[in-house]
């Protein structure tokens, strides 16, 4: 697709954006963390924007909703389709939900993230605590888990000795417990 | 917690991504074929005279139609599954069935004779119809519902609503065959109002299930 108007540097990350993912697709963890870390400034830049409206709005959380969104439905980006619309579409999908959930009223904002500048004069890197809040939520190993290899940074080597589980019974609790948290935003604290 | 530590979490999930939405939809629809085939079979099967219907326009028509419905509505569907805009020309390819079915209804009421429109419309199964083809359709509505979780949907009523349509083709298909009641009018009414109800099951239950 040829976008005549998009800067050099939109174009450049596009291409480094689409590459990481298919290697991502293809099983290069290394290059997926890349991706969703090269993401991150990009989408505290679109978040910001569309959250202005509101006062105590949490723009780190709402980030790691939509890096979770990005996670979980990465095979819905074809690899020949151009990356930087798709990753636009679940953004902004997320916001307008995470507006909707917060009963606030706010703009969503039409620009393209590819083209909005990585958002590094601040950097509020730990959310309010609402991912901290649904991992409590989530049941016995899922939590370990998950705590396990975020915020104690365990492999999940490490991690299946640290709590005496098979390596693939950790991934796929890692991976059940990561789909759990999107389902909890869902689902009011009782 | 840290975003840079969510990433770990996220990038330590190294399992493989699940289908893409067009795989997942194209076995869910030979999945739902397969299963509707089986019930037709042993609840309905083929209709005595089959061979000689075969030869006649309303009997292959009918089929024909639903078979249309089915198909226009699965590519609509699958490109539904993306997060992406649907472009209103695409989504118009919907009316392809209803389009054929109006022009067979109207070459119908051209060819009979006036006193026949009623019986013709009234049929003889109108029941059997309304109830066999929501029975065949349940279960393909149910594994298109299914696989469509996978996929993201930015309308998620609108999608499970078009799924509903290519279950109720898939059963208005099966039930066709079997069906003694040939004449576009009777398909337009009873067919219509039987695919419609499972429409309807689709978006409400699309409402429910496809959000993410």
């Amino acid at each position: 697709m040829s976008q005549p108007n998009r800067s050099e540097g939109a174009k450049s990350r596009e291409a480094e954006w689409a590459a990481w993912m298919r290697a991502g697709l293809a099983g290069d963890m290394a290059a997926y963390r890349r991706l969703l870390q090269a993401l991150t400034p990009a989408l505290r830049g679109l978040v910001r924007r569309g959250l202005t409206q509101s006062g105590n709005a949490d723009v780190e959380d709402v980030v790691q909703e939509v890096l979770l969104a990005v996670h979980l439905k990465r095979n819905t980006w074809m690899s020949e389709q151009p990356f930087s619309p798709w990753l636009n579409a679940i953004a902004r999908h997320k916001l307008i939900d995470v507006l909707r959930r917060k009963g606030r009223r706010g703009e969503v904002p039409i620009y393209d993230l590819i083209d909005i500048l990585p958002d590094t004069t601040e950097r509020p890197e730990t959310s309010h605590g609402e991912v901290s809040r649904l991992v409590s939520r989530l049941e016995g190993k899922q939590k370990d888990v998950v705590n396990s290899v975020s915020v104690d940074g365990t492999s999940i080597r490490d991690t299946a000795a640290k709590l005496n589980m098979s390596e693939g019974a950790v991934r796929v609790t890692l991976h059940r417990g990561l789909k759990k948290l999107a389902a909890l935003y869902r689902v009011p604290e009782a | 917690m840290k975003t840079d530590e969510f990433i770990e979490a996220l990038s330590a999930d190294d399992r493989k991504p699940g289908p893409s939405p067009g795989r997942a939809l194209a076995l869910a629809v030979v999945a739902g074929v397969i299963v509707a085939g089986l019930l037709f079979w042993a609840m309905l099967g083929m209709r005595p005279d089959a061979m000689q219907a075969m030869h006649t326009v309303r009997y292959d028509f009918k089929i024909v139609v639903s078979i249309v419905l089915a198909a226009s509505a699965s590519v609509l569907v699958w490109r539904f599954a993306q997060p992406q805009p649907v472009s209103r020309q695409t989504q118009l390819w919907l009316l392809a069935a209803p389009v054929l079915l109006a022009a067979a209804v109207l070459i119908e009421l051209f060819v009979l004779p006036g006193d026949q429109w009623m019986p013709k419309l009234v049929g003889h199964n109108a029941r059997k119809c309304m109830m066999f083809i929501p029975i065949f359709a349940v279960v393909p509505l149910g594994v298109l519902l299914y696989a469509l979780r996978s996929g993201a949907t930015l309308v998620p009523a609108r999608t499970g609503a078009v799924a509903g349509l290519i279950a109720g083709g898939i059963g208005a298909a099966f039930y066709a065959i079997h069906c003694p009641d040939d004449s576009p009018l009777f398909v337009a009414t009873w067919y219509t109002i039987a695919i419609a109800a499972v429409t309807a099951l689709g978006a409400f239950l699309g409402s429910r299930l496809l959000r993410w």
